[in-house]
């Protein structure tokens, strides 16, 4: 019996490799399929999208949102950009308005980029440096959202953060159109340059784009499509891009259809039964969770559970009791049900318990959980005696706590557990559920003297400092400001210091900085400022019609990378 | 969001109830009233006549004992802590152990459902996004929905009364600052000022002097749903004892030196409680409806508490796989405001003298 078992197991082993083998030799061939051939094959058609609503200005400059950025990758470029490419590939740095990516000079402070000749705009202009350098001023003259985190590091930034309409960035950007050459100068070397120059917030627009938000005029980009016209109550439509043509595969790639229409206003569960009637192909938002059952069963195939860079947290803010008592912050950590989390959230195949900041397989991360039954790399259970005794210990039992969640459906069912779990550990706790339009500002507003919340994090560019410095930094908490990301309000100049000795040591020695970035994790989660919930997955729900779906953790699914015919 | 429709128009809202205080005019035999029985006797005689309102207070009675047994349930029949999370718990139906929150073994397997009805003691009605008791939880709503309803109507009432009877009865300046105060709180849509009253005071709540409302109590929605209907009952008020200050009654009153006060309790008050008692069961049924669709809307009733309203945003997200937890709280809500509306009809009915009483 024991034999026959092993024979079994040993077949199927040596099945399961035939079939892995046979289908890495079937992918590689796809991969090695001609491209023009599948264009020939799948190019045309319309791609219908569908959300609950829009996402604002169309300003790739301004726009801060997952939704929107998903929809620049194919209408704009800057100097360099993530690759376009599924899985990991995709936070790969590649040329893309510049001709390679540049070494830098000057101790890592000077960077020159030759920008590439014949790339047009939608209005038929040719790129020049002097486009280049008009959108990088156009940034601070905009007073873009991240001047002060992505762009202050450039020379000249200061003095455009404090007079934006006189920005010049003199000594900080400088062009020559004769050259051809784009020369960036930076206060400091800086690991993170190019992931900050690959965003849609450095996008190179015409050099007389209007100097406000572009809001629901959009401006020319130079990707395969175009905005042709956008109302936030309806409709976007793109359209082929008349004056494009393919530079770079891996930055801007042709797309398959040729229009793509992203309707505004419809419910999840109207774009469910739409997409199930193939009257569109796709919806932004997270299917509904009395639908996941249905769609997971019936219509498996046209189901996509990808990864991603992001976690669900509940920052504790640390200067309003109880949570300025490092005891309770450690209790909540260990009373919550991960698990538990990770079912109101979809299931296990929808989400993953964590406890600590920095999510799965991103770089920095090391497997480490201290708020579990038994901890070491992986939460197990929660720990209520420990919680318990925290609380006890820690005097603050029979406090009124309220949490603070947003008003859907997720949000508002986490936001309710925490509540729970807060009762049970002696505090007199309720949930406020606030509008999702104002509940991320709200929170960080120290005068709202908001003490736990519901939040979440997505990055922007791979690199641990996009969490932790972002997060946690003293820079990032601004009293009294509704633009004070450290939201637990958590200042610890020790792990400060660290952070600084992590970005330095990136530049010469990535795999160095990553290990100072495991231990500020551990050091940060040591002192719970917050408590990591899950690591969410992305479900994408297409039409059966929809094809060629890829997917990375960076800029999600690729929408022009997808034929419908 | 415009006025309900049954109240949009004041002439259809205002009771038309007999001035107690009038004298008769000898039209008993013409009318069927009953020599001997007064107008309260009279108005008791016709509605425990009447099926309809003997099913209705039956209902509505039912629906009040259940939701004040509410902790009887939770702690003796159902087990069950209805405002904690019981996300990993474990039941036994029919035999077997189950979990409360069941995940999808099916496709994919994505999503997490609660447990449906059982139909058994425990988790009668299924449970919800929060693996908590429905069924417990249908019942302390019910508490939370009928103490919202029945506070906010005396609130509403009191209010309206004195702005309507000082406006009405004093009239010249007084009746005109009244009337421009009432004129600007009709001149919002009902919904638009509970909507914006809520949002902002559930954030600081409200704080006067010594006195302090959370944003997370109960008085708030209650006091908030009391406001908003103040002039939709003032008004009519007003028009009534401005009705009654040009009667016979009162100006003899007036003629023979009585004082304001006296007249004001004796015949002015008098006449218009009637009104005040037809409105009640009408305004209750009102305020049942707002206060679901504030705490729908995540602005009445906040968590871990419960409301009808509540229970039917809990269940919205289950509506295609537990339509019972929303179902349910709706049919509640429904026959409460059916009772009520058809016992406010029956009052109205019995206390005009124009009523047969056959």
């Amino acid at each position: 019996m024991t034999m026959h078992l092993k024979q079994l197991t040993r077949h199927a082993g040596a099945m399961l490799a035939t079939c892995l083998l046979a289908q890495t030799a079937l992918g590689g061939v796809a991969l090695a399929q001609d491209r023009a051939a599948l264009m020939s094959e799948h190019r045309g058609g319309t791609i219908t999208l569908a959300a609950v609503s829009a996402a604002g200005t169309v300003d790739p400059m301004i726009n801060y949102t997952a939704q929107f950025w998903q929809v620049f990758q194919m209408t704009y470029d800057g100097l360099v950009k993530f690759k376009q490419a599924g899985g990991s590939d995709g936070f790969e740095i590649v040329p893309s308005i510049a001709e390679e990516v540049p070494k830098p000079t000057n101790d890592g402070k000077t960077y020159v980029f030759k920008i590439r000749k014949g790339i047009k705009f939608s209005n038929g202009k040719e790129v020049t440096p002097s486009d280049v350098v008009a959108s990088f001023q156009r940034i601070f003259k905009i007073k873009g959202p991240t001047t002060g985190s992505f762009y202050n590091g450039i020379v000249g930034a200061d003095k455009c953060i404090a007079d934006a309409a006189s920005c010049t960035l003199e000594g900080g950007v400088t062009g020559d159109d004769s050259a051809g050459t784009v020369t960036i100068n930076l206060v400091a070397p800086d690991a993170e340059i190019f992931s900050k120059l690959a965003v849609p917030h450095a996008s190179i627009v015409p050099a007389d784009a209007p100097l406000t938000d572009a809001g629901t005029t959009p401006i020319p980009g130079t990707g395969a499509y175009m905005i042709a016209s956008y109302d936030p109550n309806s409709e976007m439509v793109l359209k082929r891009n008349p004056s494009f043509k393919e530079w770079s595969v891996d930055a801007q790639p042709d797309g398959y259809p040729d229009e793509v229409v992203y309707k505004f206003g419809l419910t999840e569960e109207a774009a469910i039964n739409a997409i199930i009637n193939g009257q569109i192909d796709w919806m932004f938002d997270t299917p509904p969770s009395d639908r996941l059952p249905e769609i997971g069963a019936k219509y498996a195939s046209q189901v996509h559970i990808d990864p991603l860079a992001a976690f669900w947290y509940a920052p504790m803010n640390t200067n309003l009791a109880p949570f300025d008592n490092v005891k309770v912050r450690q209790a909540v950590n260990y009373a919550l049900d991960r698990d538990a989390l990770v079912g109101l959230f979809g299931g296990d195949v929808l989400g993953q318990p964590v406890c600590q900041i920095l999510p799965p397989d991103f770089p920095g991360h090391v497997d480490s959980c201290l708020y579990t039954k038994s901890p070491g790399e992986t939460w197990s259970e929660p720990d209520m005696e420990k919680a318990q005794a925290l609380v006890d210990e820690s005097g603050t039992k029979g406090q009124k706590v309220t949490v603070i969640a947003e008003d859907n459906a997720v949000a508002r069912g986490i936001g309710t557990y925490i509540a729970s779990v807060l009762t049970e550990l002696g505090y007199d706790a309720s949930m406020k559920a606030i509008s999702p339009n104002i509940q991320f500002t709200y929170i960080q507003n120290t005068n709202n003297n908001v003490q736990i919340s519901v939040s979440q994090w997505y990055q922007d560019y791979p690199a641990a400092s996009n969490f932790l410095n972002v997060l946690l930094s003293c820079s990032s908490f601004n009293k009294g400001s509704d633009a004070s990301i450290n939201i637990a309000g958590y200042c610890n100049k020790e792990l400060d210091a660290k952070m600084k000795q992590a970005m330095t040591t990136a530049l010469t020695d990535q795999d160095a900085a990553n290990a100072i970035w495991a231990e500020i994790d551990k050091g940060f989660m040591e002192q719970a400022p917050l408590a990591p919930l899950l690591t969410p997955k992305s479900v994408n729900f297409t039409s059966a019609r929809l094809g060629n779906y890829v997917f990375n953790k960076q800029n999600r699914w690729f929408i022009s990378q997808s034929w419908v015919k | 969001m415009s006025i309900p429709s049954d109240i949009a128009s004041t002439e259809a809202f205002v009771p038309e109830v007999p001035p107690l205080g009038l004298p008769s005019l000898g039209l008993e035999e013409d009318t069927g009233r009953r020599a001997g029985a007064g107008p309260w006797r009279r108005a008791w005689l016709l509605m425990r006549r009447d099926k309809p309102t003997i099913l209705a207070a039956i209902v509505l009675v039912l629906i009040v004992l259940s939701s004040l047994s509410a902790p009887l349930y939770a702690g003796y029949v159902a087990a069950s802590d209805p405002f904690r999370s019981n996300l990993s718990a474990r039941i036994t139906v029919d035999g077997k152990r189950v979990k409360v929150m069941q995940a999808s073994t099916e496709g994919l397997g994505l999503g997490v459902t609660p447990i449906g009805p059982t139909y058994n003691a425990q988790y009668f009605l299924g449970a919800d996004t929060q693996g908590r008791d429905v069924a417990a939880r249908l019942l302390y709503g019910g508490r939370n929905s009928l103490l919202i309803a029945t506070s906010a109507t005396v609130i509403c009432l009191v209010l309206a009364a004195i702005i309507g009877i000082t406006a009405g009865f004093f009239g010249g300046i007084t009746d005109q600052i009244l009337s421009r105060i009432l004129d600007i709180l009709w001149a919002f849509p009902v919904y638009l000022l509970a909507i914006s009253l809520s949002i902002v005071l559930l954030s600081h709540g409200i704080v006067i002097g010594p006195i302090e409302i959370t944003g997370d109590s109960l008085l708030l929605p209650i006091v908030i749903i009391g406001i908003i209907y103040v002039p939709y009952v003032a008004r009519p008020v007003r028009g009534r004892v401005m009705a009654l200050k040009r009667s016979e009654f009162v100006l003899a009153a007036t003629g023979l030196g009585i004082p304001a006060w006296r007249i004001l309790v004796n015949d002015i008050l008098p006449n218009v409680s009637t009104m005040l008692i037809v409105f009640v069961p009408l305004m209750m049924a009102l305020n049942i409806i707002t206060e679901s669709s504030l705490s729908f809307l995540s602005i009445g009733v906040q968590a871990p508490d419960a409301s009808w309203g509540t229970i039917i945003q809990d269940g919205q997200t289950l509506l295609y796989t537990r339509p019972a937890v929303a179902l349910a709280p709706g049919i509640a809500i429904a026959l409460t405001v059916l009772s009520l509306n058809v016992l406010g009809d029956s009052i109205r009915d019995a206390l005009d003298p124009r009523t047969k009483l056959v």
